[in-house]
This record gives C-alpha cells, sequence and structure tokens, in this order.
C-alpha cells in the first residue's frame, strides 16, 4: 500500500476539525496546545518517518482544509 | 524523497483567509484560484466581489478586481465585460446579494446572456452582518431576525433563484454544488471550471450555486455544519445540474445565431 | 462642422459619441427617451461601442462604473426620479475616483411629480445627492450649442479629475430643437491612456479599484486627497456668465433655462430703460461664488430665478453674505416662467429699492 504524510501549518490552522473528519485513518486529532491565534490546531498522530504509518497520502484532509494549512506527501 | 501531491494555487495570494473557522468562502476561493491556474487566464481574468464575508476577496485571489455595491456585482461585470469581451469576468456574490437586493439584476444578465461566470455562495445567511436572515434561510430556520424559525407569513419561502434563472434563455449552464466534503468540493470545482469554460466558449449565462457552511452563525461545529448541510439544506436546494444546455445543439445555435451581435 | 437643426437629447448623444463615449447604458424615462433611443441607433453605428438598456437606471449606473474600470469612456442618462436611484453608484464612483458622465434631464417633483422641466434637483446634484460627502462637477447648459460643448467638457473634465461629472439639463432643453454645431469626432484610441484600468494582469501585479478602507486612518487619507482634488476643481473649473453687468443695478442669477428666459426678460426691461443685467452659474459645482462676491461692489441687489422654490438662492446667500440684498422669484413643479413673469418681478424690484 503507498504511504505517505502530511505537515500541518499549526499558525494557519484554527481548529475546525473538518480535516479530521475527513481523514479515513483517523490519523489527525486535535492539540491541546493553543496556537498563536488562541486557536486548538489539528496535528498530524503519525511521525513521518515511521513504517506502520497509516497515511497513504490520499489529500482529503488538504481539499477539505478552509485554510490550506494541510501540504500532503506520498512516497 | 517524498513527493509532495498538493500546493496552494499560484493565483491565491498569501495572505491568511480572516474566515471563521470551517467556512465555505475559502474553500472556494481556493477552487476559484486553481481554475484560474488551470485554464491558464489569470492575467486576462477580472473578477468582481460582492459587499458581505467576501468582500476582501481581492485579498486572496490575485487578479483584478473590481468592487461593486451591494447587489450590483453582475451589473458592473456586465459594464466591463461587454467593453472587454477578451476579459474573463466572474463574479462572486453571497445569497443575500445575488438573491435579495441584486435579484433584478442577476435576472436580467441571464436573460441577456451575459457571458459572465457567476459564483453564487449560498450559506442561508447575511453572514459579515452577524447571522440575519437571508432569501435562503429554511423554513424553521432561527436566524437573529427569524426569531423562532422563519415563518412563510412572516418571511417567506426559501427563494430558489438557480431555478428562476433556468427560466431565462440567455442562461446556459447552471449547476448547484456544496464544498462540505472532499467528494463535493471536487464536483464543484469541476462545475466552476465549466462555468469559466462556458464563458470562453462565448455561449451564455453561466452560475454556479454552492452550499457553503457558516458554523459560526448558525452556531454549530464546522463539522456538523458541514452535516446539517448534507442532511437538511439538502431538501430545499437539492445538488446538481439545474440547467446545461452547453452540448453540440446549442453550438448548432450559436453557429445559426452568428458571432454574438455587436451591440 | 456645418450647423444641424437637433433636438436637445439627441445632441447630447451626438456629442457623448463625438467625445469618444462607447460605452451607454440607460433605461427610459420621459423627458429624456429620445437620448437612449438615439444612442441606440447611433452605436449601432460603430464597431467598438456598446449600447445597453439595463433593467433599472440603477443596473445602468453600475454598468457604467464596470464600463469605467474597463477604461472607456462611460455614460448614462436619467431624469430626476431616475437620477435619484443612481445616488449610490455615484458615491461608488466618487469613492472609487472613477470617471463618467451622468446626464439628468430634469423634470418637476418630489416624487412621480410630472415630465415638464425643472430645475428642483439643483441640491441633489450640487450637494452629492448620494452618501459619504462626495462633491461632482456639475455643468449646467442653456442652450443647444452648450447642450454640446458641456457635454464633451464633462468627458474631459470627469477623464482629467477621474470623477463622474454631472450634465443638469432639463425636459425643455431636452425636447427643444435647435441649430447646433458638432466639432470633429474624437478617436477613443488617442485618448490618453489609463495606467489604472481593470484590463488583466498581464506582466504586472494585479490591481484593485475599490472604495472600502476598513482602517479609518487609510479612509481619512482618502477623503483628504478628495478634499484637494475638489479644492483644485474649485480654483480651476469654475466657470459664469455675465450679461449687461456693468452698468446693471439689479443681477438676476440664474442658470440653464431659467437664464435663457431672465435674459429675454432682461432684454425687455432693458427697453424699458431699467439697467438690469444676468449672473449665470455654468458650473453648479464648482460655484462660481467669488465671482459672484465680486459683483456685489457694485451691484447691491441680486434676484435669483429658478424653476424650482429656492435652492441655488442658499449658494447665493452663502457666497455673498450681507454684502448685497438676495431676493428670489421661483416658479417649481414644471411651471414654465416666460418672460414677462420674471420681468415683472425685476421691474417691482426696481420701483420698490429706487434703483
Amino acid at each position: 500500500m503507498k504511504k505517505g504524510f502530511i505537515r500541518i501549518n499549526s499558525e494557519l490552522c484554527k481548529g475546525g476539525g473538518l480535516c479530521i473528519a475527513a481523514c479515513p485513518k483517523g490519523s489527525i486529532r486535535i492539540r491541546n496546545k493553543l496556537n498563536i491565534r488562541g486557536y486548538h490546531p489539528a496535528e498530524y498522530t503519525e511521525k513521518e518517518k515511521s513504517k506502520n504509518r497509516k497515511c497513504t497520502g490520499c489529500a482529503l484532509c488538504a481539499i477539505i482544509c478552509p485554510d490550506i494549512a494541510i501540504e500532503v506527501f506520498r512516497d | 524523497m517524498a513527493k509532495q501531491v498538493f500546493t496552494r494555487p499560484k493565483a491565491l495570494k498569501d495572505n491568511i483567509f480572516h474566515y471563521c473557522p470551517g467556512c465555505g468562502h475559502s474553500i472556494i476561493h481556493r477552487l476559484l484560484a486553481e481554475v484560474i491556474d488551470e485554464l491558464g487566464i489569470r492575467d486576462k481574468t477580472v473578477g468582481v466581489p460582492p459587499a458581505g464575508c467576501a468582500v476582501l476577496a481581492y485579498n486572496y485571489i490575485d487578479v483584478d478586481m473590481g468592487e461593486a455595491p451591494h447587489g450590483r456585482a453582475i451589473a458592473v461585470a456586465t459594464g466591463i465585460k461587454r467593453t472587454r469581451p477578451d476579459l474573463i469576468v466572474f463574479t462572486y456574490q453571497g445569497d443575500g446579494d445575488i438573491a435579495a437586493i441584486g435579484t433584478a439584476e442577476t435576472i436580467h444578465a441571464a436573460n441577456r446572456g451575459e457571458r459572465l461566470s457567476a459564483i453564487f455562495v449560498n450559506n442561508g445567511v447575511y453572514g459579515m452582518t452577524g447571522g440575519q436572515m437571508a432569501p435562503t434561510t429554511l423554513l424553521g430556520q432561527t436566524t437573529t431576525t427569524s426569531p423562532g424559525g422563519r415563518l412563510p407569513l412572516r418571511d417567506g419561502f426559501p427563494l430558489d433563484l438557480s431555478q428562476m434563472l433556468a427560466v431565462a434563455d440567455g442562461s446556459v449552464y447552471i449547476e448547484r454544488t456544496a464544498v462540505t466534503s472532499p467528494k463535493n468540493i471536487i464536483k464543484t470545482k469541476r462545475a466552476i471550471k465549466k462555468a469559466f469554460q462556458v464563458q470562453m466558449d462565448d455561449l451564455g449565462f453561466a452560475l454556479v450555486e454552492i452550499l457553503s457552511q457558516c458554523p459560526i452563525n448558525w452556531k454549530l461545529s464546522p463539522v456538523d455544519a458541514c452535516k446539517w448541510v448534507e442532511e437538511e439544506v439538502v431538501k430545499s436546494y437539492p445538488l446538481g445540474v439545474i440547467k446545461d444546455t452547453t452540448q453540440a445543439q446549442n453550438r448548432m445555435d450559436r453557429m445559426k445565431r452568428g458571432k454574438r451581435a455587436k451591440t | 462642422m456645418t450647423k444641424q437643426l437637433m433636438r436637445g437629447s439627441h445632441a447630447i448623444a451626438e456629442a457623448a459619441t463625438r467625445a469618444g463615449c462607447r460605452f451607454y447604458a440607460g433605461y427610459p424615462i420621459t423627458p429624456q427617451n429620445e437620448l437612449p433611443e438615439y444612442m441606440s441607433v447611433r452605436f449601432a453605428q460603430l464597431e467598438d461601442a456598446t449600447f445597453v438598456q439595463a433593467e433599472s437606471e440603477l443596473a445602468a449606473i453600475n454598468m457604467v462604473m464596470g464600463a469605467s474600470m474597463a477604461g472607456v469612456r462611460a455614460m448614462t442618462s436619467s431624469s430626476s426620479p431616475g437620477i435619484s436611484l443612481k445616488q449610490e453608484g455615484i458615491s461608488y464612483m466618487a469613492g472609487m475616483e472613477l470617471p463618467a458622465v451622468i446626464v439628468n434631464i430634469m423634470r418637476g417633483g418630489p416624487g412621480l411629480g410630472n415630465i415638464a422641466p425643472s430645475q428642483q434637483d439643483y441640491l441633489q446634484a450640487t450637494k452629492g445627492g448620494g452618501h459619504g460627502g462626495y462633491r461632482t462637477i456639475v455643468l449646467a447648459p442653456c442652450s443647444g450649442q452648450e447642450l454640446v460643448t458641456l457635454t464633451i467638457k464633462a468627458f474631459d473634465l470627469a477623464d482629467a479629475y477621474r470623477s463622474p461629472v454631472i450634465l443638469l439639463g432639463d425636459g425643455l432643453m431636452g425636447q427643444m430643437m435647435e441649430p447646433v454645431i458638432f466639432p470633429d469626432p474624437i478617436d477613443p484610441a488617442a485618448l490618453p491612456k489609463k495606467d489604472w484600468t481593470l484590463d488583466g494582469a498581464r506582466g504586472r501585479d494585479s490591481r484593485l479599484i475599490a472604495s472600502l478602507h476598513l482602517d479609518p486612518t487609510e479612509m481619512e487619507q482618502f477623503n483628504w486627497k478628495l478634499a484637494r482634488k475638489y479644492a483644485a476643481i474649485c480654483e480651476r473649473e469654475t466657470e459664469h456668465e455675465s450679461y449687461l453687468l456693468d452698468d446693471a443695478v439689479v443681477a438676476v442669477v440664474a442658470f440653464g433655462t431659467a437664464a435663457r428666459i431672465a435674459k429675454g426678460a432682461v432684454n425687455r426691461v432693458r427697453k424699458a430703460g431699467l439697467k438690469a443685467g444676468l449672473f449665470r452659474p455654468i458650473t453648479l459645482w464648482p460655484f462660481p461664488g467669488k465671482e459672484l462676491r465680486d459683483l456685489t461692489r457694485t451691484i447691491k441687489s441680486l434676484l435669483v430665478f429658478e424653476m424650482n422654490f429656492g435652492q441655488m438662492v442658499e449658494d447665493v446667500k452663502l457666497s455673498v453674505g450681507e454684502q448685497a440684498r438676495v431676493h428670489f422669484h421661483g416658479r417649481p413643479g414644471g411651471i414654465i416662467p416666460t418672460p414677462h413673469d420674471i420681468g415683472a418681478a425685476i421691474t417691482k424690484l426696481i420701483h420698490r429699492y429706487g434703483l
């Protein structure tokens, strides 16, 4: 199965949570620590290099993100 | 080295969106910019933003923009397009802008078959001004000016402008989409691209109505707001193509009518 | 340069076309219907001209706004009620420094009023009919030939100052046929290039034409910029006509059709040995206040004569203060006063003060 990973710009993110609902692998969650603008941003739960990443780089999260805060990579 | 598969479109300026968390406007802005990039028309496109949440669209979409008074974007766009038919002209309007104060301008632009691509963002409220009732507010939907929910006798019924425009012979392509899920977003992008293509093919008036979530004024989380669109709003505003006469048949008409008469 | 007998509205339309106007949006309303009618025929003869009959006067001004953004000379015309519908658009054009010509063929009012000529929109035109305290140059023709010259001048001033300009006519001059002479037509391509228009960001940054300034300091700066522009216009563009004022003891102050009727009255009373003259503002804004004030060094009685119940009289009083007696004679509602009517008022004034 192809693997991928994402990078979330925590300062652009407004914590809308749409990416979390869209991710088929449940690899995104809300971060406790606030960002500079007072939102709880989303964060990617997996390590970019780890073998058992579930993320396939399908980009559904990035497609629905209103703030273009997510970059998507495929191995 | 991993390959990046999702990038910010070039036709978008680097400014941070001012929109509320989960708002559909900035998704539509991105789609608009992606379409402009893919059609390669950034340097001959002129946009007319509305008065409303998206009045600041010119801070984001990197094309020439001319601001119109509330409701009059399509009339301003008509002036631009008729003067410079070589330019690609689009309007970006909310439901109050296009279906309340701007209804007459919109119906008559469609009726004249103005070669324009209208983006109609339907989020059921007047967002910028704090969530008042709009022509597209659903029956029973509470807003700051429809306490206890919209009542037909007091507030009228949800207005379906797209259906009204479909009856105007000058309109050739009208579709209603949504930006509440990746699937719907991809469909919205296809519809916007087609609306631009219809203009570039000189076929007639094109409009895309986009159901958009407004979490802050609906007092719902972004995720619930998207659900609400897909469960409730679509009952009054079903998604899909409302009018599409752009196939060969229409091109034949265009040939018979000859190039669009000059005046 | 042949002389042609032409109806006022047609003369305006032909003059605009010769001035390089290439976009016109209009809407039917008496007494100016002949102007859009003429434009629809005239523009059909031109490759690069666009005529649109809009769905309302309000839509029409917004189309003119768009055409102006795209860089062409653009015009709309209407009559009083229709001009009220255009006020928001005119304010936006002032706020975006967009040039355009707006023709008002005034009729009786307020409200639906009637279709007879009047001068009841003076304050609306000169005090900025829309919101925000902008000013528009207001030109007041009083003859067929001036309809031609001032229409062309309106386009030049609009472009020179990047501002909407109002041509203030009335139902009488709109309908009346008079001999007029047209200058040679201007080729729009020969007009000075505009480097601020919306024509696609090819090889340059994208441009924005907008009147929104959310930051009050920005809005203030823009207002002071407008103020400087208006000061310059007042300095350079004020225009008026003096008629038989050198030895006059009373000056009638009137513009447009009223001035023309007053000229007849002045000639009439002169024959009876009474020394009257006429001061005719041609630019209603900027108002020729200074020139009027200078006049009061010799003439202490002014008789303001308007086809309304008193509007320009306010500007006259503002200009002359206590230096002269300001009297008023008005006929609102679409009444067309006669030279006899105003002649009697002059005579009464002269006898009453033993001038």
